[in-house]
């Protein structure tokens, strides 16, 4: 049963492996985010009161959905580093860092310019927006923390602790915050309470979701398997596949 | 075993008393470590009247944001004197090898830490507290959240000097690592300190503070012996 598991402590059977999933998972991305796109951005109905300019939702919700997501599997990457030694845990949560980065940015860059025209401002001290701020500046350390220190192990040991102890305090962060918002200024944009929605516009953004969600695997693994390259390639497999492209 | 029963050099409590004793003992052998943060904060703090506004109605609203920012970099700022010194002269190395358990030297080292940096800074803030025009009813409520504010400061950034012990130019590294872990503190510290002033209860937020320093006390030395033991090559 547990055969699976120790077959990813093999970078060299992940390599071949994900070389078949890949194709597959990057051509459901490519349709799930060119239906989705398209349905959202052609056919979905207009928002009643924010126009056509909600429909920057159906790329903000995703990335915001993938940046938070993105850091509790690399805190379980790390943690899995830790605990059994896999070097493959290691290089994929060294993926997860910057990947997740982009995500959280990628949220913060839609989220401003969908607040321009609803809220009339690029940016307000929202319990969100500042929460997701704080993310940001937790994927900055990670990754500066990666890159200060040389040696790789020790390395992806390091990032892999600041990554747990950061996974403990999302959730401290983001209650703090919250209250803090309610405690200094009543909820002036009521944007958070969404009207329910009509199917026709979330099911859009649901197929946005799951694209999404392909998109991040098919980046995290071609990173992943870029690692691997890297680390590994001294090995003759890895020469072999070198001398064959 | 019952010599070690005996003989306290070998308890649990006699590790902590010597590591912590120790840890004074040398913090006092160099005044100046133990001053510098202290001058930090409160040269921190005379920038914002110049910077601002010296009029007493702006200080009187900012300061307990003020006051707690400052005390938070004054806190970062000493984080060095933790393990930076012991790591170069091969003590850290020692306490790692030995066969007492690390949690309680951990936290011998980081109530020594706070003995020095956070009580300083509390029993030095009414001081500032009274420059800045702070409300006087609100004083009982910054030096509460001072005192259950920085033990956590110590304890959260106990784990980023862990991590980057060792490295070059760990300073800003360590800053950027921890400042993002210090926003909840901040927030509930200011918090209580701000309703203070116009005469709510803190009780809230002071039991939030007394929550987190319970749990950075159980959680936070793991932590740390476990990025000393990286930091180190194990």
């Amino acid at each position: 049963m547990w055969t699976w598991f120790h077959r990813l402590g093999s970078p060299r059977w992940f390599y071949n492996i994900s070389g078949r999933w890949l194709p597959w998972l990057s051509v459901a991305a490519a349709i799930l985010i060119i239906t989705g796109t398209v349905w959202a951005l052609a056919f979905a109905p207009q928002d009643y009161q924010q126009g056509n300019s909600f429909r920057i939702i159906y790329i903000h919700v995703p990335s915001a959905l993938l940046a938070q997501s993105c850091y509790m599997i690399m805190a379980v990457a790390g943690a899995i580093g830790l605990i059994w030694k896999m070097k493959l845990a290691d290089m994929a949560a060294k993926s997860c860092a910057s990947i997740g980065a982009s995500f959280t940015l990628l949220a913060l860059v839609t989220g401003a310019v969908w607040g321009k025209p609803t809220w009339g401002t690029w940016w307000v001290w929202d319990a969100r927006l500042t929460s997701m701020l704080i993310l940001f500046f937790l994927y900055l350390g990670i990754v500066a923390l990666h890159s200060a220190i040389s040696d790789r192990d020790q390395a992806a040991k390091a990032t892999a602790v600041l990554a747990l102890v950061g996974l403990v305090n999302i959730p401290i962060i983001k209650y703090s915050v919250e209250w803090w918002n309610t405690l200094h200024q009543p909820a002036t944009f009521t944007l958070t309470e969404k009207p329910a929605m009509p199917a026709e516009m979330w099911v859009p953004l649901l197929i946005m979701v799951l694209g999404f969600y392909c998109f991040f695997t098919v980046v995290l693994i071609m990173r992943t398997r870029f690692e691997i390259l890297v680390r590994e390639w001294r090995t003759s497999w890895v020469k072999e596949i070198l001398a064959k492209s | 075993m019952e010599l070690s029963n005996n003989n306290t050099q070998f308890s649990l409590y006699g590790i902590f008393k010597t590591v912590l004793v120790r840890d004074l003992v040398v913090a006092f052998r160099h005044p100046s470590d133990l001053v510098n943060p202290l001058i930090f904060f409160m040269i921190v703090v005379t920038l914002f009247p110049l910077a601002v506004s010296p009029e007493k109605q702006f200080l009187a609203q900012a300061a307990p944001g003020v006051l707690w920012v400052a005390a938070l970099l004054a806190t970062l700022l000493s984080l060095d004197m933790l393990f930076q010194s012991d790591f170069q002269d091969g003590t850290l190395e020692q306490l790692l090898l030995s066969p007492q358990p690390l949690y309680i030297g951990i936290l011998a080292k980081v109530m020594g830490h706070w003995l020095l940096s956070g009580l300083p800074l509390t029993l030095l803030s009414p001081l500032l507290a009274f420059m800045m025009f702070l409300p006087s009813e609100a004083l009982p409520a910054l030096m509460i959240t001072l005192l259950l504010g920085t033990p956590v400061l110590s304890f959260i950034g106990a784990v980023g000097s862990a991590l980057t012990v060792g490295l070059r130019k760990s300073g800003l590294l360590l800053s950027l690592l921890v400042l993002p872990l210090y926003i909840p503190v901040l927030i509930f510290s200011a918090g209580a300190v701000q309703a203070a002033t116009i005469g709510l209860p803190i009780i809230g937020h002071v039991a939030l503070l007394g929550a987190m320093l319970a749990l950075a006390l159980v959680l936070a030395p793991l932590a740390i012996s476990a990025g000393l033991r990286i930091s180190l090559g194990s």
